[in-house]
């Protein structure tokens, strides 16, 4: 299945990942993101990341809490532990999102 | 790998699961060797018997699990499970069937029993607060908002613990607060609240002997200590500056501070920021050491007998465990159980312990004397593992 997206410009270097990547990078979002932001990313320790919480952050601001954290909270910087092309993945994950019943389902092709 | 080829695997993966997960029934036994495995993706839990180590029956459709935490009822036959989405659900592990369900929040984190097993405490991030609920029947008795000054919304919970007399002690995230609740006469709840602890206290631990309530601080080095046996005295800090003057490491995953890592005179606390764990007196509260490890410690469990501490890590150390020589303070063996080593459970009196391996959908038992692998046990995506030994601690 393919999605057809528009998608911003600092999210989009995420897809030149390969598939094997990608799938790291989802099951990392799901697993270790959601250790604060909930498995299923509707929130935790750590604030929602559902689309509808995301309205009017755009995918550089989103890019930037990833790298370098968000000093003062529990947020933090992953640049040590992802490339910049995994954190546009990212980026591309959580703004375009598909929500199902058992969690996130992200199809991407 | 394609879709069929995933399917077919899958389909054969719950051939086996289903082959081994048989029906718990109802025969006559006692509850006192058994436990609960959470199977956070699945939304369901494993009931298991740690006397021959084997899973006994699947409880399936307790919703999302991720960060699910069980307490037992005191005759041990109930496991009261807190899921992430607020469920709250009793389960009859001797039969394998939920009793009672409901959902009593957004999103919850943890929950806690009453000395005199009569009311179940449930800790919320969204709408923050607690609610305490009828053991029985799940009925709500208490509904406590997490308010505090300056604040629009209710604080997020964190360490929410039964305490002796009947009351429930947690602290609030964003308030900076810890507070207790006096449920000795349910119909009238009373709050005493003790504010400014430091800041984003993450989470909580009592004492053993249900004296001690101790909140770990995020936001600052240091833990906030509050003497039950003596409230009046006020929150007081121990461990300050235990990070001066070293760099903070990121913190990919908060730590826990569930039971009380207590051996001989020693308690056993995660760093924060800094790949250790921390070795206090709990007499004085004075730090007496500080062990290097692989990563930033998660939970730091002491072997029931205070011989040895395990440690866990966050991600993306998390494959590692570390056994620690209490009489020694030095690291003994480090193993390489596998990605997603979340959680850690000991047999009751420690000859063995369980860990959930959960990139793995494994269960690895060690024997905790010679430190090798006993057994593994498959089981999805595992996170928490709770033994009903548990039903009779304080704390727990």
């Amino acid at each position: 299945m393919s999605l057809l997206l528009s998608v911003g410009l600092a999210s989009a270097d995420g897809l030149q990942l390969n598939s094997e990547r990608q799938r790291e990078l989802e099951y990392l979002l799901k697993q270790d993101c959601g250790s604060c932001h909930g498995m299923r990313l509707k929130g935790g320790l750590g604030p929602s990341l559902l689309p509808e919480a995301l309205v009017g952050k755009p995918d550089n601001y989103l890019k930037q809490v990833i790298s370098k954290g968000m000093p003062g909270t529990a947020m933090p910087p992953w640049q040590n532990v992802l490339s910049e092309q995994d954190i546009d993945y990212l980026v591309y994950l959580i703004t375009n999102q598909a929500i199902t019943q058992s969690g996130i389902v992200i199809e991407v092709k | 790998m394609n879709n069929k080829v995933l399917a077919i695997l899958l389909g054969l993966v719950f051939v086996c699961i289903s082959a081994w997960a048989r029906a718990c029934d109802s025969q006559l036994r006692g509850s006192g060797d058994l436990g609960v495995v959470i199977e956070r993706e699945r939304g369901s839990l494993l009931v298991v018997e740690n006397s021959s180590d084997q899973v006994l029956c699947r409880v399936e459709g307790l919703g999302d699990l991720s960060h699910a935490s069980v307490v037992f009822s005191r005759d041990a036959r109930y496991a009261y499970v807190f899921g992430r989405d607020g469920g709250l659900t009793r389960v009859d592990i001797l039969t394998g069937k939920i009793t009672h369900r409901i959902i009593q929040g957004g999103n919850s984190i943890g929950g806690a029993i009453s000395q005199d097993g009569s009311l179940i405490a449930v800790s919320n991030y969204e709408p923050g607060g607690v609610k305490i609920f009828s053991s029985n029947d799940l009925s709500l008795v208490a509904d406590i908002p997490a308010t505090f000054a300056g604040a629009e919304k209710g604080s997020k919970t964190v360490g929410l613990v039964d305490a002796p007399g009947n009351k429930f002690v947690f602290s609030l995230f964003e308030g900076a607060a810890t507070w207790i609740v006096d449920m000795s006469e349910p119909a009238k709840p009373t709050l005493s609240k003790f504010a400014a602890i430091g800041k984003q206290p993450y989470d909580a631990l009592i004492s053993g002997d249900g004296r001690y309530y101790i909140a770990g601080l995020f936001g600052e080095d240091g833990m906030a200590l509050l003497d039950l046996w003596h409230p009046e005295q006020g929150v007081q800090r121990i461990l300050p500056h235990y990070g001066r003057g070293q760099e903070k490491l990121p913190v990919y995953k908060m730590p826990h501070l569930e039971g009380w890592a207590v051996a001989g005179d020693l308690i056993f606390f995660p760093a924060i920021g800094l790949h250790q764990v921390l070795v206090a007196n709990k007499n004085s509260w004075e730090q007496v050491a500080r062990v290097e490890l692989k990563g930033q410690p998660v939970f730091a469990m002491a072997r029931p007998d205070g011989r040895q501490v395990w440690v866990n890590f966050a991600f993306p150390d998390n494959n590692w465990i570390q056994v620690i020589d209490v009489p020694s303070l030095k690291v003994i063996k480090t193993l390489d159980v596998g990605k997603g080593a979340l959680h850690m459970e000991f047999a009751p009196r420690g000859e063995k312990v369980w860990i959930s391996v959960r990139d793995k959908n494994q269960i690895k038992i060690f024997d905790t004397q010679r430190l090798s692998l006993l057994k593994t046990l498959p089981a999805q995506s595992p996170s928490g593992i709770f033994f009903t030994n548990r039903a009779g601690r304080i704390g727990l």
